[in-house]
């Protein structure tokens, strides 16, 4: 079970407070009712689905009620960071930058640990 | 006779560490045996020379005890205290003695001694690994009839309990510093280190003493002391310290994520008498900062012909039994190894006198220390040989011994062999937490290398082998500054892992890699050959390792047959994936208290019991029971709720609708947050009035609906459906929260904070007139759609002039704790008025009657506003809501989408079915063409005609139009009409 910081209350929390929310950063167009077909596709249906490095939203449903922005190594399932909603993409900070590198490295795919090595 | 003879012929005085006096009674396959207190069932069997234990899952070849440990995939039994507390598949290596325990061998019969199923063995060419995928193809009729039944039937170990589990478990949360996996040298050398530092430990041991290898390692001195004794005095010291915690009888099952791992605490398993009280387990669940484990090693067995006979057995286990419970495993022990530990076990047996009959080393150069040994003591070593075949039918009575490469034979009297092909680290707590292992090529094992965690191993399971090292790890990974001192007799040398001499791919042999799935060295060769190139393909073709030992003694062995098959060293070929849980934890543990009431708890209206005493029929709503209908004595459920459907409309009805999702939405910017929520304009709405309202996604689909009633400028009570409310308020909270921040809004959940009755028909405001002070309820002052703050026999409530049935209705919201007093006294005045109580059948019937539609049934997350009939509640002016574009997207707006429309059956009698399909030429072939389904079907007892709601493509423009319900055994016509069946004018909700 994950441990997560929620940068509202502070404080590492289990996983069981929070709930997933999707992809981060997808900004709803302010003139959303004049965009295009192609557009809207890219606001609402496209999304990145990224293997390793990702940014998302969390809620704290059963602590503060917050969403926020996380991000996430798919691979590892570790939390690189999280910060607050509302605040633009943040950097990693350079040690988990350098970490998340190195995961990266040693990603376990299905064809490494569960498939044929040849 | 002497309490240690009486606790078994194989008892020998003065050895072991049990007090004689202390013994325990048990049956054994209904016989009964004394044990001593602290014997495991297999101990104190042994002790009685009994070594049959049971069958095996495949071939139901004859098996005893092969290990010492939870390790064992041999010994499985059936242990019982009474007819509820029954287990079985219980290990017998694990499983201490309590008196009174009734204990049954499992997988045989009629009886452990002959067992008709052993005609499998004879018969197992036929039973080659794979079978299963290729012999029951054919007939394909014979699948159900015949095969699954037998398979079904043979399949599966032991046989479960009947009886609901009368024991309750318990659970435990806590937060650690160090959490130490392992009390033998290294865990409790740790353990003292990082006690040091005065940090927060939690040290855990699967065994009922802490010790783990000391427990037959009697050699070893710790600090001057024999090591046992230093393990329980250490045990004594850490628990009187503060800051530690040892659990023993605990095993760590499961190594998650950020340090949270999962304990079973074993505590009335063991005991005679358990007090009532007391859990039968404890469930831990631990977030520690750090790990270190100190998980030890696992000796392997020898792979070679026959190696499955009871009375074959791991050196360690023989010398547990010695050193630990002062139990002989035999009185001629014959020795077969490639590692020199066995011949520890062989020096201990030989002082204990009992008679070895050779040492059979596979290797040409033992470590010269023990040869030296076991010169000194007379034990006959026969270096570079091999056990190539054992006897006995029941029990081994001899092995055949042969020099390597050489065919000459010999057979060996023995009564019990003991076998060691070296020692395998135990990695599985590391390889869950997701660390990754490394080859170690000189010792032919797997040890832990990148770590994912903040986790450290130390000792056996670390690969370190010498004391002195092994210490020197331990005190470092602990952290503190403490010095130990250790000396042990012996320094090991060599292990093998595959299949040894004689058990090689030009020999047909029975060499067993998996005692517990019956898979032989063969097997899995046969297995490379059929085409399973991957150890994971080999693994689940061959089922090695998945048994519930889950491979424990198995893998490596299997691994190495299968590098050699296919002529690719060891780390090529990789290894299987260790998971959770590391030994087998019960379904009372994991589930603990969520069962019966707790395990899906329901919610109840404050109406409830009211509701009951009234001879209410619930339904299930999400987690709500809410009030079906209200049969009468002697009604049926379509009686009962014909007479309340007709009673609504002649006189009222009283509905609880305190399930109702209710959120209050506040602040100087509400009415703009609800714009952008809802379709609807809210800018426009009076404090004083309502509005239904449709909440569409951001696709433009139908999301959920309600009414709201405005309360106040910058006050608004807003109902969701029942089901929605959750996702509805998360919903709002997203937007809220992260795209419409700088709206002054607050949102809470008020579903359960109100209590609501609804008080529907032509007399319902005759009905709660006396009770309503502080608000006129005339049409004039309070017309329909109208929401008011008064009280309600003198409680605070809210007043809403609504209607889901088309007739005169009110709401009356007052704090859930009034609910069950206010609905009283409306029930005793409306009964005398002839009104009735009715239900959510009732309550779906009549809003149907009026074309009102319910979310998620008449609509299915593909049904926007028009759709629906519903696009005058989609404001034109507004700029921005949430859905508005997608409201706009071509296929939303093109010709010939579903509508909700009614249908009526020519027969009036003919009730559809919810979900029939809908046609428009029933003659055409099939595949048909369907235009839609039917969302809702009710009988109206108003109408005296069945009605029904229907997804109709380009339903509006079919008025009148005649289509059809094609069903198996008929087709049904019905004709498109208007959703309002009743009272199409809509004079009455007015009345």
């Amino acid at each position: 079970m994950l441990l997560i910081h929620c940068p509202y209350c502070e404080e590492d929390r289990s996983e069981l407070e929070f709930r997933w929310a999707g992809e981060a950063h997808v900004v709803r167009p302010e003139n959303i009712a004049a965009i295009s077909d192609e557009e809207f596709a890219e606001f609402f249906f496209l999304r990145n689905n990224e293997k390793g490095l990702t940014y998302e939203r969390w809620r704290h449903i059963h602590g503060c009620g917050r969403f926020f922005n996380a991000a996430r190594d798919t691979v590892s399932d570790r939390f690189l960071m999280t910060y607050k909603a509302g605040l633009p993409k943040q950097p990693l900070p350079v040690a988990e930058k350098f970490a998340a590198i190195a995961e990266e490295k040693s990603v376990e795919t299905w064809e490494q640990t569960e498939g044929d090595a040849r | 006779m002497s309490a240690s003879s009486n606790s078994g012929a194989f008892r020998i005085k003065g050895a072991g560490r049990l007090t004689p006096a202390r013994t325990a009674r048990f049956t054994f396959d209904g016989k009964s045996y004394t044990a001593l207190e602290g014997d495991t069932v297999a101990a104190a069997l042994l002790a009685h020379g009994v070594h049959l234990l049971g069958r095996s899952f495949k071939y139901h070849r004859p098996r005893g005890i092969l290990t010492a440990g939870p390790e064992e995939p041999n010994a499985l039994l059936d242990v019982s205290r009474d007819a509820a507390r029954r287990q079985p598949n219980v290990r017998a290596t694990v499983q201490e003695v309590f008196d009174g325990a009734k204990i049954s061998s499992q997988n045989r019969w009629p009886s452990l001694k002959y067992d008709i199923g052993a005609a499998n063995d004879v018969l197992s060419p036929f039973f080659a690994v794979g079978f299963y995928y290729k012999t029951f193809m054919w007939p394909k009729e014979a699948w159900a009839k015949i095969y699954e039944p037998i398979i079904r039937r043979s399949a599966g170990l032991g046989v479960s309990p009947t009886e609901e589990d009368p024991d309750h478990y318990a659970s435990r949360y806590v937060h650690c510093d160090v959490l130490i996996a392992g009390a033998g040298v290294a865990g409790l050398t740790a353990a003292l280190s990082a006690a040091a530092t005065g940090k927060k430990i939690i040290l855990v041991d699967e065994q009922p003493e802490v010790g783990g290898a000391l427990h037959y390692d009697a050699s070893t001195t710790i600090d001057g002391q024999n090591g046992y004794d230093w393990a329980q005095a250490t045990a004594a010291k850490l628990k009187a310290m503060p800051n530690v915690t040892v659990l023993t009888r605990t095993t760590v099952f499961g190594y998650y994520n950020h340090g949270f791992l999962g304990l079973v605490e074993r505590i009335t398993d063991h005991v005679a008498k358990p007090t009532k009280d007391a859990p039968r387990e404890r469930l831990w669940q631990v977030r520690t900062k750090k790990v270190i484990l100190a998980t030890g090693s696992i000796e392997r067995h020898m792979v070679f012909a026959n190696n499955d006979r009871p009375g074959i057995m791991l050196a360690s286990a023989a010398r547990s039994f010695l050193n630990h419970h002062g139990v002989t495993v035999g009185h001629n022990v014959g020795v077969y190894t490639a590692h020199d530990s066995a011949y520890e076990a062989a020096f201990d047996l030989k002082r204990a006198g009992v008679s070895i009959a050779a040492i059979v080393d596979s290797r040409d150069k033992p470590g010269e220390a023990v040869l030296a040994e076991a010169r000194k003591l007379g034990i006959d070593v026969l270096t570079g040989h091999a056990v190539v075949d054992t006897s006995g039918r029941l029990r081994i009575n001899s092995m055949t011994v042969a020099r390597n490469g050489n065919f000459d034979r010999r057979k060996i009297k023995v009564d019990a062999l003991i076998v060691s092909a070296g020692w395998t680290p135990s990695v599985h707590l590391f390889s869950q937490s997701r660390g990754k292992l490394k080859f170690d090529e000189a010792n032919q094992r797997f040890v832990p290398d990148v770590y994912a965690q903040n986790s450290v191993s130390a000792g056996g399971c670390n690969g370190t082998d010498n004391l002195a090292e092994l210490i020197d790890e331990a005190i470092t990974a602990g952290g503190g500054r403490i010095a130990l001192s250790g000396e042990n007799r012996f320094e090991w040398t060599g292990g093998m892992i595959g299949a040894a001499e004689g058990a090689g791919p030009d020999h047909a042999v029975k060499a067993f890699v998996d005692f517990q799935h019956d898979v032989t060295a063969k097997d899995i060769r046969l297995a490379v050959r059929e085409g399973m190139h991957s150890i994971e393909h080999i693994k689940r073709f061959t089922t090695n390792g998945m048994a519930s030992d889950q491979g424990k003694l198995s893998n490596m062995h299997g691994l190495a047959i299968a590098s050699e098959m296919l002529g690719r060293p060891i780390p090529q070929v990789g290894l299987t994936t260790f998971r959770a849980p590391y030994t087998p934890v019960t379904y009372g543990t994991l589930i603990n208290h969520s069962r019966g009431e707790l395990f899906d708890p329901a919610r109840k209206t404050p109406m409830h019991a009211l509701e009951e005493a009234e001879g209410a029929e619930f339904e299930d709503v999400g987690n709500w029971k809410r009030a079906w209908y209200f049969p009468k004595r002697g009604e049926d459920m379509h009686t009962a709720v014909s007479r309340e459907c007709k009673t609504v409309r002649d006189v009222a009805g009283i509905f609880d609708a305190s399930t109702l999702g209710k959120i209050e939405v506040v602040g100087p910017d509400a009415a703009q947050f609800l714009n952008l929520l809802y379709t609807n304009a809210w800018d426009t709405l009076k404090p004083g009035k309502c509005r239904y309202g449709i909440m569409t996604r951001e696709d433009g689909f139908i999301y959920d609906d309600g009414v709201v009633g405005r309360l106040a400028e910058d006050r608004f009570h807003v109902t969701t459906t029942t089901g929605g409310a959750p996702r509805v308020l998360n919903h709002m909270e997203d937007y809220l929260q992260t795209e419409f921040p700088h709206l002054k809004v607050w949102l809470t959940s008020t579903t359960e904070q109100w209590a609501v009755i609804a008080v529907q028909g032509p007399k319902a405001r005759e009905i709660i007139e006396p009770f309503v002070e502080g608000q006129d309820l005339s049409n004039e002052a309070f017309p329909h759609m109208s929401v008011a703050e008064c009280t309600v026999m003198g409680v605070p409530a809210r007043l809403f002039r609504v209607s889901f049935t088309g007739e005169v209705g009110f709401e009356i919201n007052v704090p859930a704790d009034y609910g069950a007093a206010v609905w009283k006294a409306i029930w005793e005045r409306a009964q005398s008025m002839g009104a009735c109580l009715y239900g959510t059948e009732t309550m779906h019937i009549l809003r149907a009657e009026k074309g009102y539609l319910i979310v998620g049934q008449d609509t299915d997350g593909t049904v926007t506003p028009d759709d629906a009939g519903y696009g005058w509640a989609v404001s034109k002016k507004k700029t921005d809501f949430v859905g508005i574009r997608g409201l706009k997207r071509p296929d939303l707006v093109r010709e010939g989408r579903k509508q909700l429309v009614g249908l009526m059956t020519k027969d009036p009698k003919e009730v559809l079915e919810e979900g029939g399909q809908i046609v428009a030429d029933p003659n055409q072939p099939k595949p048909m063409t369907m235009l839609g389904h039917v969302t809702s079907s009710y009988w109206s007892e108003n109408l005296g005609r069945s009605i029904a709601i229907a997804l109709v493509a380009g339903g509006r423009s079919r008025m009148g139009e005649t289509l059809y319900v094609p069903m198996a055994d008929k087709t049904i016509a019905v004709e498109v009409t208007d959703m309002v069946f009743f009272d199409k004018e809509g004079g009455r909700i007015n009345g």
